[in-house]
């Protein structure tokens, strides 16, 4: 209900995709770079295909695009998708904070007592 | 101002907020716990919320519909976790159908409250995380299960002795 224009099933997706330290670290790496996978496998202390199955999530999550350039595929983030998460998370606090604020109301003029 | 602070963590998809009211615990209890107080702030504006089950119990379950303005109703359910009056709740709230079963694929919400009170005022501290799969996947996960299968294992030794 706090993110009418995603479909939910994609935002499960990125969310499960987001709750991982390792796979945020590979966002904020393919951000900044376009690395290969081979080359972001060897920054992790993780098997290759450890990591291999993190970029699927993230990937299947739209998080991020892979790319084939000649023998390699480099993988870059898709800096909207991120945004979209934010903003998800943005209209749950906006939730919240409109909840408190009825609350309060509620509250302050005494029809609770 | 009410609303004390929010924090929102894009890392831990973690909502925080403080708010401090300046009304006794019960009454800010009560909001949560009276169903018919409940549904006077759970909605957004234009949304008012009809709470139809409101069990407050470990493993309950609270069902709501929201009424939008063209008249579809948007529900809802919470899982109760825990909860502890006046001073805490926690519960799981997702999208569901008519039924109260959660939408598959929907982004569940977990809630946590705290209330406090001092002098009169109450403060509510709440956390609000999207959950994920993510917990279930690692349960499943070969290494867990074999861990807890050496627990067991243990237990069972310690209590044949």
């Amino acid at each position: 209900m706090v993110v009418d224009e995603i479909p939910t099933e994609i935002v499960d997706d990125v969310f499960r995709a987001l709750a991982d330290s390792t796979r945020r670290d590979i966002l904020r790496r393919c951000a900044a770079d376009e690395p290969s996978v081979s080359r972001l496998a060897q920054a992790y202390p993780m098997s290759f295909a450890a990591v291999q199955k993190h970029v699927a999530v993230l990937e299947r999550a739209g998080l991020v695009v892979k790319v084939r350039r000649g023998r390699e595929q480099l993988v870059h983030t898709d800096a909207a998708a991120v945004e979209r998460a934010r903003q998800a998370l943005d209209e749950l606090e906006a939730t919240w904070r409109g909840r408190v604020e009825r609350m309060s109301n509620l509250l302050a003029t005494g029809e609770t007592k | 101002m009410t609303l004390t602070s929010v924090d929102t963590d894009y890392d831990s998809l973690t909502v925080t907020l403080i708010a401090d009211f300046d009304n006794p615990i019960d009454q800010v209890w009560e909001l949560w716990s009276d169903p018919r107080k409940l549904e006077r702030w759970w909605g957004p504006p234009g949304y008012p919320a009809t709470v139809e089950k409101h069990a407050l119990t470990p493993g309950g379950e609270v069902t709501y519909f929201m009424t939008a303005p063209a008249g579809d109703q948007l529900w809802g359910r919470w899982r109760v976790a825990s909860v502890d009056p006046p001073t805490s709740l926690q519960f799981t709230d997702a999208c569901a159908g008519s039924d109260g079963t959660p939408l598959e694929g929907s982004p569940a919400s977990e809630i946590s409250i705290r209330l406090l009170e001092l002098e009169g005022r109450t403060r509510m501290e709440m956390r609000v995380t999207f959950e994920t799969r993510e917990d279930m996947e690692r349960i499943v996960d070969q290494g867990t299960v074999e861990g807890w299968k050496q627990g067991v294992r243990q237990m069972d030794g310690l209590l044949a002795t």
